[in-house]
């Protein structure tokens, strides 16, 4: 008995040892397995929002990501009224409006391609359909296209920080 | 310490040792497979020898493939392909190795399915393949990564991006994955060492697992039939070979099994030399670019039916349903619910569900080829709800079967 309860006690201190051990390790391991420093602090990207042309889709890159910058013309600015969740996205820089955002489709990452014919986007993956205001047209994607963190400065525009803009969007539920 | 004794000869000093002639026996002379099987009975020794050479190609392409994004392309395409002197050969063995092996996965659980090998005492002969079956396409997967062509890229994309649960947004679990914001170096170093190092021992270990739950039940036979494993092979070693229902699996068993190797390996050899193509998708002859999805992704062959699965559906149902497709056959002894072990064609509605769901799956897959279009998208949503409605219904076909 008192053999036993010696053992019991040597299993269970070794068990306290080697648990305490076993979170630390995993704990060590999850944290070696997330991004490393260099790659959160890559960059703000700032773009010249002078450049772009009235419905030329350019592609710029933040974060290793694609996004999507789409000068609105007079025309779709009309279709857009009194839609409420596409002036929502609407983002005015100067007397220019623009669609800005990232360019993965929010199904499952791919990058829908323009159609300047049709004026939208088209995801070669599954099929899914986005408007020239970055709404969804055809699923499967679950919502339009996110928009990344920007902040208005002057003609500028910088990517990954938050403008007053950009937080009522996030406010609003416009973008996650 | 045991009593050695002065070796007459070498086994006899092996033996002393490591008792070699016991190890023989219950490996092989005296393990015992029963005599009414076909040869659908070799795809276990067919997956072995294609797994070999799995690892043999792999050995000789770990030698000269760098994992960085800036030089993985190169070493495959270039180093590879163009000075390592055989080195084509290596690729080309690995990547077919790596499709055809699927092919034989699929026949030999087909085979399992159909002859109710996963029924009575043989559960964990059914499980440990299944795992098998996912250690494998992790495996399949990881490897896709490492050539950092554009379908290595945009798969890596898409699948990982399976994790963030659709509106569950866990795109922190998806950053932590990736270990960056898209698919980069921290992605394919990690990738790199699961596909080279972790997968291969879990799938080994996975292996012998398989093996190990065979031995107990034992091996199952064309008509289902309980077989006294001790009194035949009793039988047999009395001299009474011919009456005996078992027989040796060496060399008697493996004899016929080397020879259906033989002929798949005249097979496989002839895609390696003349039709390997297949193997390799031209999109990933273009390095990876981030900023430039595909025309058309799609994944390997043997992944078709779970994807055409997950596509006609809204986000978070097409997630639940591949979720679903991923886990259910692991499920399967315990979801048919029919005291038989037998073949299915003596099994009334379950021959009918079995032939279905085979079919249905082979459909699933040339829709999930096919871009998503009319009809095709169409035809793929009804079939992806016959597949869902076939487990759902399997419980119940089987629990009103007649006993054989």
């Amino acid at each position: 008995m008192k053999n036993s309860s010696r053992r019991g006690f040597m299993g269970k201190a070794f068990g306290a040892v080697a648990g305490v051990g076993a979170v630390a390790s995993l704990y060590a391991m999850k944290k070696s397995w997330d991004p490393l420093p260099s790659v959160k602090a890559a960059g703000f990207t700032t773009l010249d929002m002078t450049i772009y042309e009235e419905n030329v889709m350019v592609t710029e890159k933040w974060r290793g990501k694609p996004i999507f910058v789409l000068k609105k013309s007079a025309a779709v600015m009309e279709k857009e009224k009194g839609n409420a969740a596409a002036e929502a996205r609407n983002i005015k820089i100067g007397d220019d409006n623009f669609m800005i955002a990232i360019g993965l489709c929010t199904h499952l990452g791919c990058i829908p391609a323009f159609r300047e014919d049709e004026g939208n986007f088209l995801c070669a993956c599954h099929g899914g359909m986005f408007d020239a205001s970055g709404l969804v047209l055809k699923v499967p994607p679950p919502r339009g296209f996110d928009i990344p963190p920007f902040k208005i400065d002057g003609n500028k525009l910088i990517l990954g920080e938050v403008g007053p803009e950009y937080k009522t969007m996030k406010d609003n539920g416009v973008t996650l | 310490m045991a009593h050695f004794t002065k070796a007459t000869s070498v086994k006899d000093w092996l033996n002393q040792r490591l008792a070699v002639e016991k190890v023989e026996k219950v490996m092989m002379s005296e393990y015992w497979i029963p005599k009414n099987i076909n040869f659908l009975w070799a795809m276990g020794m067919v997956l072995v020898v294609t797994f070999a050479l799995l690892v043999v190609s792999g050995i000789f392409l770990l030698m000269y493939y760098v994992p960085t994004t800036a030089d993985a392309f190169y070493s495959v395409n270039y180093t590879i392909m163009r000075e390592v002197d055989f080195g084509w050969l290596w690729r080309h063995v690995h990547g077919v190795a790596a499709s055809v092996v699927f092919l034989i996965i699929y026949i030999h659980m087909f085979t399992g399915i159909y002859y109710g090998s996963y029924k009575k005492g043989r559960e964990m002969i059914w499980i440990s393949g299944m795992l098998l079956f996912v250690a494998f396409s992790a495996e399949a997967f990881s490897g896709y990564m490492l050539p950092w062509g554009q379908m290595s890229y945009w798969a890596g994309m898409v699948i990982t991006n399976l994790f963030s649960g659709g509106s569950l947004h866990a795109d922190g679990l998806v950053e932590w994955i990736r270990g960056d914001y898209v698919p980069a170096q921290a992605f394919l170093g990690r990738f790199f060492m699961l596909h080279v190092l972790l997968l291969p021992l879990a799938i080994m270990g996975l292996i012998g697992l398989h093996f190990g739950a065979l031995r107990i039940p034992h091996v199952n036979n064309q008509d289902g039939e309980e077989i006294d494993f001790d009194a035949e092979a009793k039988k047999y070693l009395d001299g009474d070979k011919a009456g005996s229902k078992v027989m040796r699996f060496a060399n008697d068993f493996m004899s016929k099994d080397m020879m259906v190797v033989g002929v798949y390996l005249i097979f496989f050899f002839y895609l390696v030399f003349y039709n390997y193509g297949f193997a390799m998708d031209p999109v990933n002859f273009d390095p990876a670019d981030g900023l430039k999805t595909p025309a058309h992704i799609y994944p390997e062959w043997y992944f078709l039916w779970s994807y055409e699965i997950l596509r006609p559906f809204s986000i978070d149902l097409g997630l639940i349903l591949f979720a679903f497709a991923q886990v259910i056959f692991v499920l399967l002894p315990f979801l048919d619910r029919s005291p038989n072990t037998v073949p299915a064609n003596r099994r009334g509605l379950f021959a009918i569900w079995f032939w279905v769901m085979l079919a249905n799956m082979i459909v699933l897959t040339a829709m999930g080829k096919l871009p998503p279009e009319e009809p095709f998208s169409t035809i793929g949503f009804y079939s992806a709800i016959i597949f869902v409605a076939q487990w759902l219904l399997l419980p119940i076909i089987t629990m009103f079967e007649k006993k054989v």
